[in-house]
């Protein structure tokens, strides 16, 4: 293909120079601005500034509820991905393809809809509340709404696996006296591990950057020192914008880049993942 | 090939020899459903209650009647299509350069293009901030200028544009490269023109997967909130698009405009769900018909 098609087919300066300009402007520029501007702090002003109570607080919220929500997304999304592949069922085209409906709808929709329905008259939170089950205004709020952005990212990564692993594995387990279970736990769930992983993952990184959603349904309560019973909802995407609405560039830069480098860990290990399986898969 | 195809799918259900106790089964399937009864249908049944819980004469009212509500269903249509149409340029330029030829660090611009999908919106928008804000890099000289990007519509394109960035991309590598060139090169070597090949063999062969890109792509830039809420100032009539209306009205406990305006967001997904359903089988189609004229010539032997 390579230095041939170069003499043969057209194109390649201009889509190359015009990808690279385009990729230039739009995403390096921009985070470099951001380095940039989070390098004008000194080590020690960058650690006050996200050590902070305040700013502590909404991290461990932030990646808290994150971690929450991935983790029930992990559990509800390999069951989802499982009966989608293994069962025959009614109307079954049509449940698998609401499931990607989080990846569609506006995050503004989720966070409007779940704040009414978990209220103290909504739909569900009418039987959840006298039940002490707060499903607005709280920290499970916020992993509720997580949870229903995240539960594609898992069960899109885990459904082909499943699909692709082979019959002829699990029956000779069977043949050699398996349980179902055992055959489970020892043949079947093995090879999902590093699909579940990168659908982890994938839910976490997408539940650290959210904001759209969470703002509706958290209440957004702010750390108190004075009452520290009171669990805070602040997410740390609020105190970036709340520090841009008062010029705080650097502050808010200092803060966003520690949400950026665990994003930025998070997509390297997926990386890794995706390509030591194409690696096995060869 | 029809007869053969079908033989080559191995995992038909009746097929497995291991088939789960129906109890199992069932009780399974009734967990799984309740899931995405739970997280999804309930939800999406609620939206359109709420938006017509008050009647029709309401929710039209809603709708037309409201200015804000109005210019801010005007603004995200012009906004998001701008965004796409960048976007759409840019992922055939990038999956061009990267399926049709080897170059030194094709790797790393693939890695690249992900980029934006690891940047939480909120920060994508600080970072346009950063640039074009008054105390940015590049904002006082452009306002001293006359040029307004912040807290105008070119900040909204900016941000929408970055945040769908990978989308088109990310579609059409895979497809072009499943392709691959033989076509292409043929044409050109019969002596079609760049242009002639690019329309006449290029895009009737990525015409799905493109179309797949460009839902999804405008999916996103429609229903964009974070980056567009920090680079817009949301001023009411100027600078909102329609999901921070939706923020805006329910927070003026304007429950019933919300959700009516949240319906037609809603209604927007839903479609593009059905689409992407037909779609995902023409892309599927298109990368079976790739493959089959690839083992063409073999098969012939």
């Amino acid at each position: 293909m390579s230095a041939a098609n170069r003499r043969i087919l057209p194109g390649f300066r201009l889509s190359l120079s015009f990808a690279l300009a385009y990729l230039t402007l739009l995403v390096m520029v921009p985070l470099a601005a951001c380095f940039l501007k989070a390098s004008t702090l000194t080590w020690g002003q960058f650690w006050a500034v996200v050590t902070t109570a305040r700013v502590r607080d909404a991290y461990v919220v932030t990646f808290g509820t994150s971690i929450v929500a991935a983790g029930a997304d992990l559990l509800l999304g390999l069951l989802v991905a499982w009966v989608m592949v293994r069962y025959e069922f009614p109307l079954k085209r049509f449940f698998d393809s609401l499931i990607d409906l989080p990846f569609a709808l506006p995050t503004a929709v989720a966070g409007l809809v779940y704040s009414t329905l978990y209220a103290e008259k909504g739909w569900f939170g009418r039987y959840l509340i006298p039940l002490g089950i707060e499903g607005v205004n709280t920290r499970f709020a916020i992993v509720l709404v997580l949870t229903f952005i995240g539960l594609p990212f898992v069960v899109r990564t885990v459904q082909p696996v499943l699909e692709n692993l082979e019959a002829e594995l699990e029956e000779a387990a069977a043949c050699l006296g398996a349980t179902r279970w055992q055959t489970f736990t020892r043949v079947i769930f093995p090879p999902l591990i590093p699909a579940l992983i990168t659908g982890f993952a994938l839910s976490v990184a997408r539940g650290i950057g959210e904001y759209g959603s969470v703002i509706f349904v958290s209440g957004n309560k702010r750390f108190m020192a004075a009452f520290p019973h009171v669990k805070s909802t602040e997410i740390a995407p609020v105190l970036i914008v709340e520090r841009l609405d008062a010029f705080e560039y650097a502050e808010a830069t200092a803060i966003a880049t520690v949400l950026l480098l665990t994003s930025f860990l998070l997509l390297g290990i997926i990386n890794y993942l995706e390509r030591r399986s194409q690696r096995h898969a060869d | 090939m029809q007869i053969e195809s079908q033989w080559l799918k191995p995992q038909q259900p009746g097929r497995r020899t291991q088939q789960d106790h129906a109890l199992l089964r069932w009780s399974l399937i009734a967990a799984a459903l309740a899931v995405i009864a739970v997280l999804v249908i309930i939800p999406v049944i609620s939206i359109f209650a709420q938006a017509f819980g008050k009647g029709w004469t309401v929710y039209w009212r809603s709708l037309t009647s409201d200015p804000d509500t109005w210019h801010a269903i005007k603004l995200t249509a012009f906004v998001a299509p701008i965004a796409v149409l960048a976007n759409v340029t840019f992922g055939i330029a990038a999956s061009w350069a990267i399926t049709r030829f080897r170059f030194p660090g094709r790797t790393l611009l693939t890695t690249l293009i992900d980029l934006p999908f690891a940047v939480s919106p909120v920060v994508a928008g600080l970072m346009i901030t950063l640039l074009f804000g008054r105390r940015g890099y590049f904002g006082p000289w452009l306002l001293d200028h006359g040029i307004q990007i912040l807290f105008s519509w070119p900040a909204i394109i900016l941000a929408t544009t970055f945040v769908t960035f990978p989308f088109v991309a990310r579609e059409l590598i895979p497809v072009m490269d499943a392709l691959g060139s033989d076509e292409e090169t043929a044409a050109v070597s019969l002596g079609a023109s760049g242009w002639q090949m690019f329309w006449r063999v290029t895009v009737p062969n990525i015409k799905w997967g493109l179309l797949y890109g460009v839902i999804l792509c405008s999916a996103r830039a429609i229903g964009e909130f974070g980056a567009v809420y920090v680079v817009s100032g949301h001023i009411a009539g100027q600078t909102d698009t329609v999901p921070i209306r939706i923020e805006k009205l329910y927070q003026e406990y304007n429950n019933a405009a919300a959700f009516a305006v949240a319906s037609l967001l809603t209604l927007l997904a839903l479609v593009t769900l059905g689409i992407k359903v037909v779609l995902e089988g023409k892309t599927r189609q298109e990368l079976a018909d790739a493959a089959a004229v690839q083992q063409g010539p073999e098969v012939e032997k």
